[in-house]
């Protein structure tokens, strides 16, 4: 039974995400899921599989886009407010204070050196996060030449990130018309 | 007064060109902050690492992190709330417009040449981060004579050892931090390696 809907609850639960969650948004999404469908029964199955999707296609955090769309739709602007700030709240507090700690103790001897220790392992994650992102591109000959366009803009002649994306939605965007218009051609 | 609006700026600017979430915005965290000397790349790879271990999205830490870091906790909270502000305005719109958005072909196609270019723009920001990392330097003062010289083999090989964890063990990364962390005291505390 579907449990009342109420803007109090929609941030307690957004807080108690966003305090509990770790591994960042990809982590979270589960874990709204698993409130707003299956706990509350506020958002069907396929409200929620939309919204996933659209989470990852705009622009920011997908936790935080994910939240602003499920209180959206619960509870038009006043939802959505209060779903980031409870989402955001919990990040806010613990990062101001873990902020202060680590300025106070990132030089002691021990801290520097789990921090160097840290830093290396990071390389690792990031580089299994972008083999696992190319993963279904790499038998596309044009998303590959996009690939390592942007790879080369970036690292060799250092380019601004955000022209490389302004080109990229471009290069989509045309690419994306040859290709219509090659299969209208062809069939 | 106007330190404050440039950072607002930064991060507004950081929230609306990360699609795709996390990693999709180190990037930009890269050309806009690391660029204008307001951080190191040793920061960043530090608020990686903090954020793997804390709760909450990556994006919000980082910007939190920064933000507190340059101008305190006023600082925090503004640079938070830029980096959230895109958000809010772009997704709420779209909400009102749901289905019409995702049924239209324009912005599936420019999605489909946005997915490949973040890609290549997080495997440059890996390769920018690798360089402090397991040289001590930039990128660009890595000199190719000294290259052997300055290798920091304690760190590659955590990074080798983690990077095993994940794609064999499928360690989750807090894990994989924590011991990286615990290996980083030992061997460099420590043994002072």
């Amino acid at each position: 039974m579907a449990k009342d809907v109420s803007l109090s609850r929609i941030f307690l639960t957004a807080l108690k995400l966003g305090a509990f969650t770790f591994g960042g948004g990809y982590a979270m999404i589960p874990l709204f899921e698993d409130a707003f469908v299956r706990k509350y029964g506020w958002i069907t199955r396929d409200d929620m599989l939309n919204m996933i999707a659209l989470s990852q296609s705009v622009p920011g955090a997908i936790a935080i886009n994910c939240g602003i769309l499920i209180g959206y739709k619960l509870k038009k602007l006043r939802g959505a407010l209060v779903a980031a700030a409870g989402i955001v709240l919990p990040s806010l507090v613990f990062l101001t204070i873990v902020t202060f700690a680590y300025e106070a103790v990132s030089d002691d001897i021990y801290v520097a050196g789990a921090l160097r220790g840290v830093r290396a392992a990071v390389v690792a994650l990031l580089f299994f996060a972008f083999f696992s992102f190319l993963k279904p591109l790499y038998k596309d000959w044009l998303a590959m030449t996009a690939f390592f366009t942007a790879f080369a803009l970036s690292l060799v002649f250092g380019i601004s990130s955000i022209i490389i994306i302004f080109g990229a939605v471009a290069f989509g965007i045309t690419a994306g018309i040859l290709r219509i218009k090659k299969e209208r051609g062809g069939s | 007064m106007s330190e404050y609006l440039l950072l607002i700026w930064m991060f507004f600017k950081i929230g609306l060109f990360t699609i795709g979430g996390g990693y999709a915005m180190l990037p930009l965290i890269n050309s806009e902050l690391v660029a204008h000397g307001l951080m190191t790349q040793m920061e960043v790879a530090d608020i990686i690492a903090i954020s793997e271990i804390t709760p909450g999205p990556f994006a919000i830490n980082a910007a939190t992190f920064a933000g507190v870091k340059l101008l305190g906790i006023p600082g925090g909270v503004a640079a938070t709330g830029a980096i959230v502000l895109p958000s809010l305005i772009i997704t709420t719109l779209l909400a009102r417009y749901f289905y019409k958005f995702e049924d239209n072909i324009i912005v599936r196609r420019a999605l489909w040449g946005l997915r490949p270019a973040v890609t290549g723009l997080i495997a440059a920001a890996a390769a920018v981060m690798a360089a402090p990392a397991f040289f001590g330097v930039g990128i660009s003062q890595i000199k190719p004579d000294g290259i052997f010289l300055n290798m920091d083999y304690c760190s590659i090989a955590i990074a080798v050892l983690a990077g095993i964890a994940i794609i064999k063990f499928k360690v989750s990364p807090i894990l994989i931090i924590l011991i990286a962390g615990a290996l980083g005291v030992l061997l460099f505390g420590v043994l002072g390696l």
